[in-house]
């Protein structure tokens, strides 16, 4: 049992905090708002290597362990910084696992940050359900003619690559049946709604209106793609969660910096027991969080079951705490904390929106059950 | 980053299982699988049977006949022995006065003392809150004052854990009025044999007399009583808690008593089926399950952090206010689970082997006792509040 980072996780981590501390500005943020991200920060995140770290050796990476996700993704959330790189990891390592000699040249770009990627798999009726997918994929001629829509798709309309998750068989909700393609930027028939997101970062409604595609675009084996998907969504899931606790531990940095300073009632108002105790709270509770981080990354790689009982319990705890943690911070600021020009915002912004993601608080509630149950 | 125990630790692991295996009596781990009460020879002979082993105080050195275990292999011990519903080990001689005899206490002291609680021929407790002196410690007014070769103590000790089985006790007393009121305070080991010491049971919500008052009256303590000097006994007071709260999370009772709830939830029925499958109160087990699940891993780091030498800080108030919430809560859930047959108190179908049985199944019977006995652990060893304000205090700097 170790709890310390290896000497190179801790190197990354620490390149990593200092670079972003000083390359994610009010300037770069603004500079991010019309396509999503800063093409500065996206290229001296490529310089660093950051990238090769999501991927395994047999990748072509450096890294792509839990441990090596949860260093990347908690610096980029402590920053604040609106990159691509979950998608980066989510259809980088999908390519990676599923994808054939042609299609590997894709994660070889990946692992250098030579290419942005989206992954389209969510649809207007499929919320958190991994399985529902009613995007049709019919065969036609030597190829595909894909049939649907596809929703909230992060860095969608940016991506040089999006991968694209469709029926070839079964029911809606069949976990059967599910395959998934490879579609450059540009192919025909794909009609892209981009739009800023709450958080920071863009998505995309993506509507396929009879996409033709050819045989070479089929990811994997045809039907056989939800597990691989699982299997993704658990490592972003890990990912994102470690982007809340770093967004988790600027909110509570900021806090804590305001309670000593901002004065009423001629004291510092983090001399008065109830915020002190609501400020307690928090911190008690941003470590349950951290605990949990730490109890997904140190199982992505142990069986299915185990794996997703860590991914429902992880994805639980740190919605809750997320949200805790932005709305104690923003009460405990009083009105500064809700203005657009102050730090904390953002980052309340940010942590409010974990739980549209990849299933909220509630939703992994109840699967955790089902899961334990099984 | 690695959280598998090391093939070190996982032999260790199996070594206490295998001694559980063999030396844990039935009928004392019966009686913690019921929820039964254990008596003063219970705890003796629990402890007889560990001492045999050598393994009574893990967190002693060596050279003082402990086992000498780090914090991963206490905690190993912890687990194991919560599993097994073994009886715990009784905490004031062991885990609490030892540790400061053997920091602050003289060479005669030590000698003297501590075989004595490792061969159980003294039972300790603490003489440390009063009326007036809760959560505010250091505002203690029980008075020691100098007489030759004697203190003589006047004052009130109360809430005191066991008070009734102990032949000894270690008190804060005040031997000055001087300075802050921290500054006046000695650490005095009293015989409660001792003319002038009387003890009056309080009982409980439970209905049981856990704890005690203690009174002094005139009472003549010899010299060599005093640990390290006169008016330095807040440092110690202190130094011992830093050692009461190393297992205050309390892992293990969390544990035990979660897959209790669960077993109960799978055999109590509502609506014609399994407690457990009512999606309601699955989702307030699967809550505190996960609660657990990020707790115990923070335990881990703090426990492991220990191991490699640092010395445990406010972390441990998180873990007292975390830790005692999720008992709790398992506590109430589990009283919530038994339903109707929670209030039926036959306080005598608690004792084991009593003629008389418990009404309705008997993994009921000790849910509203547990429940209502266990209100203490957010109050004691520093009520959460005060854990709150020293978080605030230590690690935020407010």
């Amino acid at each position: 049992m170790n709890f310390q980072l290896t000497e190179e996780r801790q190197m990354l981590q620490d390149g990593l905090r200092r670079y972003l501390g000083e390359a994610v500005t009010p300037q770069a943020l603004e500079a991010a708002q019309t396509t999503g991200m800063s093409p500065d920060i996206w290229a001296g995140l490529s310089e660093m290597g950051v990238a090769g770290a999501l991927f395994t050796e047999d990748q072509g990476g450096f890294g792509g362990a839990g441990f090596d996700l949860m260093v990347v993704f908690e610096e980029l959330g402590r920053a604040g910084a609106v990159e691509p790189m979950l998608e980066l990891l989510l259809a980088g390592r999908l390519v990676a696992e599923l994808g054939d000699e042609t299609q590997q040249e894709i994660v070889a770009q990946a692992v250098e940050g030579a290419v942005q990627l989206a992954f389209a798999h969510g649809e207007p009726a499929s919320r958190f359900d991994l399985e529902r997918v009613e995007t049709r994929a019919e065969r036609s001629g030597d190829g595909w003619t894909l049939t649907g829509r596809k929703s909230v798709v992060v860095n969608g309309a940016q991506a040089d690559h999006i991968v694209v998750s469709a029926r070839t068989s079964g029911d809606v909700a069949d976990r059967d049946g599910i395959s998934l393609f490879l579609l450059p930027k540009g192919t025909a028939g794909i009609e892209i709604r981009d739009y800023p997101l709450s958080q920071g970062g863009h998505a995309a409604e993506i509507v396929l209106d009879g996409v033709t595609l050819p045989a070479g675009a089929l990811l994997g084996a045809e039907g056989q793609a939800f597990e691989a998907i699982e299997t993704a969504q658990a490592r972003a899931t890990a990912a994102i969660c470690a982007d809340a606790l770093g967004a988790m531990e600027t909110a509570r940095a900021l806090t804590g910096d305001y309670l000593k300073t901002r004065k009423q009632f001629g004291q510092p108002i983090g001399k008065f027991q109830a915020l002190q105790h609501r400020a307690a709270d928090m911190l008690i509770e941003i470590e349950q969080a951290r605990s949990a981080v730490i109890n997904l990354c140190g199982h992505l790689e142990a069986d299915r079951d185990t794996r997703e009982i860590h991914v429902s319990a992880t994805k639980h705890l740190v919605g809750k705490v997320a949200r805790l943690v932005a709305e104690e911070a923003i009460q405990m600021h009083g009105g500064i904390g809700m203005t657009e020009e102050y730090d904390l915002g953002r980052f309340a912004r940010r942590l409010s929106m974990l739980d549209q993601r990849f299933g909220d608080a509630t939703f992994h509630l109840g699967r955790f059950v089902r899961l334990r149950a099984a | 980053m690695d959280l598998s125990f090391t093939e070190e630790q996982k032999a260790f692991r199996a070594e206490v299982r295998r001694f559980l295996d063999e030396k844990l009596p039935k009928r004392l781990s019966d009686k913690g699988r019921l929820g039964q009460r254990l008596t003063k020879q219970d705890y003796e002979e629990w402890h007889a049977i560990l001492n045999e082993k050598g393994w009574l105080a893990g967190n002693w050195p060596k050279e003082h006949g402990g086992a000498g275990w780090n914090a991963v292999e206490r905690h190993i011990f912890e687990e194991e022995t919560t599993a097994a519903h073994a009886p715990r080990i009784v905490p004031f001689g062991l885990a609490m006065l030892g540790p400061v005899l053997q920091k602050f206490g003289s060479k005669e002291q030590q000698d003297y003392w501590l075989p004595r609680i490792l061969n159980g021929d003294d039972w300790w407790c603490q003489g440390y809150s009063e009326p007036g002196a809760g959560s505010d410690l250091a505002s203690v007014k029980t008075t020691a004052e100098r007489d030759g070769d004697h203190y003589v103590v006047n004052g009130q000790k109360t809430w005191t854990t066991l008070g009734q089985y102990a032949n000894m006790i270690f008190c804060l007393v005040r031997t000055s009025k001087e300075g802050k009121p921290q500054e006046g305070i000695s650490f005095l080991l009293v015989d409660m044999n001792d003319p002038g010491v009387t003890v009056r049971p309080i009982v409980l919500l439970d209905g049981e007399p856990e704890v005690n008052e203690v009174f002094f009256d005139n009472v003549r303590v010899p010299v060599e009583n005093l640990v390290g000097e006169e008016n330095k006994g807040w440092t110690y007071a202190k130094y011992l808690l830093t050692h009461e709260r190393t297992n205050i999370a309390g892992v293990g009772f969390a544990n035990a008593g979660l897959a209790n709830l669960k077993r109960i939830a799978r055999l109590e029925q509502s609506g014609g089926r399994p407690l457990i499958e009512d999606p309601l109160f699955a989702a307030k087990i699967a809550e505190v399950e996960i609660s657990l699940m990020a707790m115990a891993t923070t335990n881990l780091r703090v426990v492991s952090a220990a191991a490699a030498g640092q010395a445990p800080g406010a972390e441990s108030s998180m873990l007292k206010v975390k830790g005692t919430v999720i008992r709790q809560e398992i506590n109430a859930l589990t009283k919530q689970a038994v339903g109707p047959w929670a209030m039926p108190f036959v306080s005598e179908a608690l004792e084991a082997g009593s003629n008389e049985g418990p009404v309705g199944p008997s993994y009921a019977m000790s849910a509203t006792p547990h429940y209502l006995n266990n209100r203490k652990l957010s109050i004691y060893g520093g009520s959460n509040e005060v854990q709150k304000t020293i978080i605030a205090k230590a690690i935020l700097e407010l």
